[in-house]
């Protein structure tokens, strides 16, 4: 693992109504440890995971594959399967699919 | 710091029935923060309230409960006899440092710790019972075990919710900042985000980082929470460690500071009515003028080039102005900021009067304040255009000139309506008062000069803009009908280099109650 550099830290000059839009984390440079499929729940979801996974293995065979699924689309995920995923997982692929 | 690091931070809570529990206390003691909205703590109560009952008369057994209004509820929920403390400013929470509920603490009678688990676990709480049994010498109570699930997560505690903690951390530090700090990552362009975020107005800004934001404090005695005005369009209150934000985007020095929150105040009247100023599609902005002593103790711009560019003070004072309206008051091109054209000056407009280059009373003395106060005055500009004059030698011809660029002021059939700020230069006024000219002088000449019959300003086949015909009986088509509808709509200032005959002609917008009035503040005295 890469040392997380610290970020510039800076004060919100708004009223702060909004959430700052999300800012990307640090892209690791090597893929290994687990990497987590979400399946969001949308028809066929599976079958664009099975894919991948499929792939995944192939190409990283040293990598562990898990999978995950949220009760729905329509709703973010909750909050126990994000922490589920954050604390699993040191990459996660979201499928959407129909 | 410490060297026994297992010694946990002591505290006094007071208790549902208000007692004032400390720790330590000499007693050995269970500590169990909880939060009510979390279901794992919810399952937690029972155990804590057995424990409670088969150990409480040797061991302090206390719930510590994250917001009033949920203990009571945790307290009626689960039939609750035991102390639940009340740590709903969080500040117990905080010092503890964890970030998960429930957090279950054992500590000796001296406050060191003995154990600790977090979230729910069947066989840490069964420990935890033999382990009270056996400290207590008392039996351990009958559970029924089999009823709880092995393990369960806990939940986020309150104390490191977004927001909170920034809060509780200031708070800890004995810091005035309260606004939400942002990480920018790593990987991230400084000067990239603001400008992804929507945070300047097309210029780069200087981040806002807590060291330079506490230094721009520093500029002010008012309190760095104090609401200082609530800013149109989105009627945002906004405080005075926002707008020292924005002043350090801006680009301002912390002595600068003052003359910014007298602007804002200024701005965020009824009487000046941003909201209108800022949304008409005119074009207006503020032109902030500066008068008084803060001139020269701040180094603002007054003569060489006062109008811009390249001087910190005039050009940082005045975009610091313009980033409030935009980030606090949302007022942004294409929201609520409806410009046509817009105009150089929506990035700054900010200048002083030379006052002791002027034989004339300063703007600020014109407009009832004491000539020692430092006074800033906003005038809602939608554009600005040179008066040539080089050959006139007497004040009566320069007034007249003035009369005659005056006419052009929105359009030249447009009279009796809207207001005009006139900048006039050194050598300019030194003509007219050299003819005795005043203030009041040259109003009056101007008004003569650009008074026209209506016949004239009737809107025909060369032009349609002026009076529509049909609006005065004919009649009345002789009447004179000057520039403007009163001299109190002339304003005028005296500012520039000693060399040069030229003065700055500024177009207002929608005059009086119905538009926007000059609007003034005093600027505190630091």
């Amino acid at each position: 693992m890469t040392t997380p550099r610290p970020g510039t830290v800076v004060l919100d000059p708004t009223d702060e109504r909004e959430p700052i839009r999300r800012q990307l984390a640090p892209r690791p440079e090597h893929i290994q440890g687990t990497i987590g499929l979400l399946d969001i729940s949308k028809p066929r979801g599976n079958v664009l995971l099975d894919q991948i996974e499929q792939r995944l293995h192939e190409r990283y065979p040293a990598v562990e594959v898990k999978r995950y699924r949220k009760p729905t689309f329509a709703k973010p995920a909750p909050e126990d399967l994000r922490r589920q995923i954050a604390e699993e997982c040191g990459f996660v692929i979201e499928a959407l699919a129909d | 710091m410490s060297t026994t690091t297992a010694t946990l931070p002591a505290f006094g809570l007071d208790d549902q029935d208000g007692n004032w529990r400390k720790f330590p206390s000499g007693r050995v003691a269970l500590l169990a923060f909880v939060h009510e909205e979390c279901p794992t703590c919810g399952m937690s109560m029972p155990l804590i309230e057995a424990a409670h009952r088969a150990f409480g008369s040797a061991i302090d057994v206390w719930a510590v409960g994250q917001d009033e209004a949920g203990n009571a509820a945790l307290i009626e929920r689960h039939a609750l006899t035991g102390p639940m403390l009340d740590d709903s400013d969080l500040k117990v929470s905080f010092a503890y440092g964890f970030d998960t509920v429930p957090t279950v603490i054992l500590a000796d009678g001296e406050g060191a710790e003995l154990a600790r688990f977090v979230g729910f676990g069947r066989e840490d709480w069964r420990a935890l019972f033999a382990d009270l049994a056996a400290r207590s010498g008392l039996p351990e109570p009958a559970i029924d075990w089999t009823s709880y699930a092995d393990s369960r997560p806990g939940c986020g505690s309150k104390a490191v919710e977004p927001g909170i903690y920034e809060r509780l951390v200031a708070e800890s530090e004995g810091s005035p900042l309260r606004a939400r700090r942002i990480e920018i990552a790593p990987d991230d362009d400084v000067a990239e985000f603001f400008y992804d975020q929507g945070l300047t107005d097309g210029l780069p800004v200087v981040p806002p980082t807590p060291e330079r934001v506490l230094r721009m404090l520093g500029g002010t005695r008012r309190d760095a929470q104090e609401v200082v005005a609530v800013v149109p369009p989105n009627l945002a209150p906004v405080t005075i460690e926002k707008i020292a934000i924005n002043a350090v985007l801006a680009g301002c020095r912390p002595e600068y500071l003052p003359v910014v929150i007298a602007a804002v105040e200024a701005m965020c009247t009824e009487e000046f009515n941003i909201h209108g100023v800022s949304a008409t599609t005119m074009g207006a902005t503020p032109l902030i003028i500066v008068n008084g002593p803060i001139r020269h103790r701040i180094g603002m711009n007054m003569r060489l080039g006062a109008l811009g560019a390249g001087h910190r003070a005039n050009a940082s004072i005045g975009r610091a102005v313009r980033l409030v309206l935009r980030n606090i008051g949302g007022g942004k091109p294409g929201g609520t900021e409806r410009s046509t054209l817009g105009n150089s000056m929506k990035y700054t407009a900010c200048f002083a009067e030379w006052e002791e280059r002027s034989p004339w009373a300063p703007l600020h003395v014109e407009r009832g304040f004491a000539a020692e106060d430092s006074v800033v005055t906003l005038f809602a500009a939608t554009g600005q255009s040179l008066m040539v004059d080089q050959t006139s030698r007497s004040g009566r011809q320069l007034a007249g000139s003035f009369g005659l660029r005056l006419e052009g002021v929105y359009h030249p059939r447009g009279h009796s309506g809207g207001d005009v700020f006139v900048t006039v230069s050194p050598e300019h006024v030194d003509t007219l008062w050299r003819d005795g000219y005043t203030k009041e002088a040259l109003r009056n000449r101007i008004q003569e000069i650009t008074s026209r019959p209506i016949r004239d300003l009737l809107a025909d086949a060369e032009s349609g803009a002026g009076v529509p015909p049909g609006r005065f009986p004919d009649g009345e088509l002789d009447r004179l009908l000057p520039k403007f509808a009163s001299t109190a709509n002339i304003n005028i200032v005296v500012a520039g280099a000693d060399a040069g005959k030229f003065s700055m002609i500024f177009d207002g917008w929608a005059s009086g109650a119905i538009g926007s009035m000059p609007t003034s503040r005093k600027i505190e005295e630091v």
